[in-house]
């Protein structure tokens, strides 16, 4: 059985690429626009890892990471955070919330598939 | 003969005028004739014992000699040199430089000035990248069209046996994006066009086109004398070039009310004919049934002629913010950023509603008078502290050498020449 990524990421472009390169890496995808319902479905999808990016609409992808971190369940769920350049405040609290990986925008798609397979366990 | 702003200008001109040999004054001094000749040069500073053993001899007060219109312009010039990074400036030639090169000084102070406007804009400019919501999201929505684009390229690039259907997707999502980028980026330009317009043609704050205004002015409003409603108000609103913000006419309103409030309860001649009999600021706010804190503002923004001399004004808040400044000439304020600890406005915070004067003495030497209190602005609240505001008074001493009294202070720790202060929050450049 493939191992599933979940995606939160409000941008459809960027939900489509990444989508397609790690379905072509063999991951099964499911992607979610919404920071509201996020956790909804995480819970729903129970991944193998999340990407989440930083700024989502409704809430914000570091009050998200703060829940992830708080639940048991989800607790040592690998979560990779999208981050803008420049947003080395955010980062900071991402690590102090305990966040496995940042990737910068923009990124190079070799650099998305490597931190997947590292953080799932594929390497 | 017009009169120097230097010192040592002066001592010559003051020697001369008595026809006094140099080597009789520096003997009355108790100095050699080689020595006073680079002081009366401005070769060499002078100061302390030096200083008050020539007015001594010379028959004159200490401030004769050192007050002048240039001290302002040499602690402008000790502000441009404490803010180089390297230590190059010869800050003990100052006076001599002054002296030598007039025109170059005013330049440089001016260049100065200019300089500190420039930081308080890019100060400004700084913030609103920090902290702005709109520059926030577009930079956001700008990162995220390039990494869609980025990425989706790439794998058109990497996957060259793609299927039609999403060659034909991935292209179609590159010119979407490609149309939001260039979108986005001509609003980014446009924003900026307008964010460096606003800059170059308004103050930083309005707090400082209110003062830069009210300096130009000289602070006496004689268009806001005797007015009786808001039209006069209107009027000198409008017709300011300094307060083009809505924030900064907004302010200057209500520093224009408060203005018409005074100028009504305290008559202009009625002010300088009790003070010309009782000058003493808590006595002009009792006989005219006025806070003290109003009383000194109505006599710092009378014209010195009128009432007789010159006055400085200094109002700060509980948090040491100074909120109005008008400098005197020897008693500098300083335009941006914390003033001397020392101050006896700030002394005033920590005895609400008591009057207090003290004589106060400059690096230079130069004394002056001031006069004190800090004020509730609201009414009393129980179990609320109240919102003190604190107001200083000063005037060039006229009441004699009393040094065990005068408290020495500085204008701000950069450029304070005075060691051993336990006030001072940085080192100076004046102090090796």
């Amino acid at each position: 059985m493939p191992k599933s990524v979940l995606l939160i990421e409000d941008e459809p472009n960027i939900i489509e690429a990444i989508g397609f390169i790690l379905s072509r890496a063999g991951y099964q995808v499911v992607s979610h626009g919404d920071g509201t319902t996020a956790l909804d479905a995480v819970a729903r999808e129970t991944p193998d890892m999340l990407i989440l990016d930083l700024m989502l609409p409704g809430r914000g992808g570091l009050d998200i990471l703060r829940d992830l971190r708080a639940a048991p369940s989800t607790m040592a769920l690998p979560v990779m955070m999208l981050t803008a350049r420049g947003q080395k405040h955010d980062r900071d609290q991402a690590e102090s919330l305990g966040v496995s990986a940042f990737m910068t925008k923009p990124f190079s798609n070799k650099e998305v598939l490597s931190q997947v397979q590292t953080l799932i366990g594929d390497v | 003969m017009p009169k120097s702003g230097l010192t040592g200008s002066r001592i010559r001109e003051r020697r001369q005028a008595l026809s006094l040999r140099q080597s009789e004054l520096a003997r009355l001094a108790g100095i050699s004739a080689s020595y006073l000749n680079l002081i009366e040069h401005n070769r060499r500073k002078i100061g302390g014992k030096v200083l008050i053993q020539i007015a001594r001899a010379l028959g004159v007060e200490i401030a004769t000699l050192t007050e002048g219109a240039e001290e302002a312009l040499l602690e402008a010039l000790r502000e441009a040199a404490s803010m180089s990074r390297k230590d190059t400036a010869e800050l003990d030639r100052l006076e001599e430089f002054v002296s030598r090169f007039p025109g170059w000084a005013r330049l440089i102070a001016a260049q100065r000035r200019r300089t500190l406007t420039q930081d308080r804009t890019i100060e400004a400019l700084n913030d609103r990248l920090t902290h702005d919501p709109f520059l926030a999201e577009a930079l956001h929505d700008l990162l995220s069209n390039v990494t869609a684009i980025q990425s989706t390229a790439g794998i058109l690039m990497e996957t060259p046996e793609i299927e039609v259907q999403w060659r034909d997707r991935f292209t179609r999502n590159i010119h979407e994006e490609s149309s939001r980028l260039a979108e986005g980026s001509q609003a980014l330009v446009s924003y900026f066009e307008d964010q460096v317009q606003a800059a170059e043609t308004r103050f930083t704050t309005p707090l400082e086109a209110l003062d830069v205004y009210l300096a130009a002015k000289g602070y006496h409003l004689p268009e806001l004398e005797g007015a009786d409603g808001s039209e006069q108000i209107d009027a000198l609103v409008e017709a300011a070039p300094e307060l083009i913000t809505p924030q900064s006419r907004a302010l200057a309103r209500s520093y224009f009310e408060i203005y018409v409030g005074l100028a009504r309860r305290l008559p202009a001649e009625a002010v300088t004919a009790f003070w010309a009999e009782t000058p003493d600021p808590a006595a002009l706010a009792s006989a005219f049934g006025v806070q003290l804190s109003q009383a000194m503002q109505r006599l710092a923004t009378l014209p010195a002629d009128a009432v007789g001399q010159e006055f400085g004004l200094i109002v700060s808040d509980g948090a040491g913010a100074l909120l109005f400044r008008k400098a005197l000439d020897g008693y500098p304020v300083p335009r941006y950023g914390a003033a001397c600890a020392i101050w006896p406005l700030y002394q005033a915070l920590t005895h609400p509603l008591r009057a207090q004067r003290h004589t106060v003495e400059t690096p230079p030497g130069r004394r002056f008078e001031t006069w004190t209190v800090a004020e509730p602005v609201t009414g009393l609240q129980f179990d609320r502290a109240p919102i003190l505001r604190a107001s200083m008074l000063v005037a060039l001493d006229r009441g004699g050498a009393n040094s065990e009294a005068a408290i020495p202070i500085g204008t701000t720790c950069r450029i304070c020449p005075r060691g051993g202060c336990a006030a001072r929050r940085e080192p100076s450049v004046l102090i090796e």
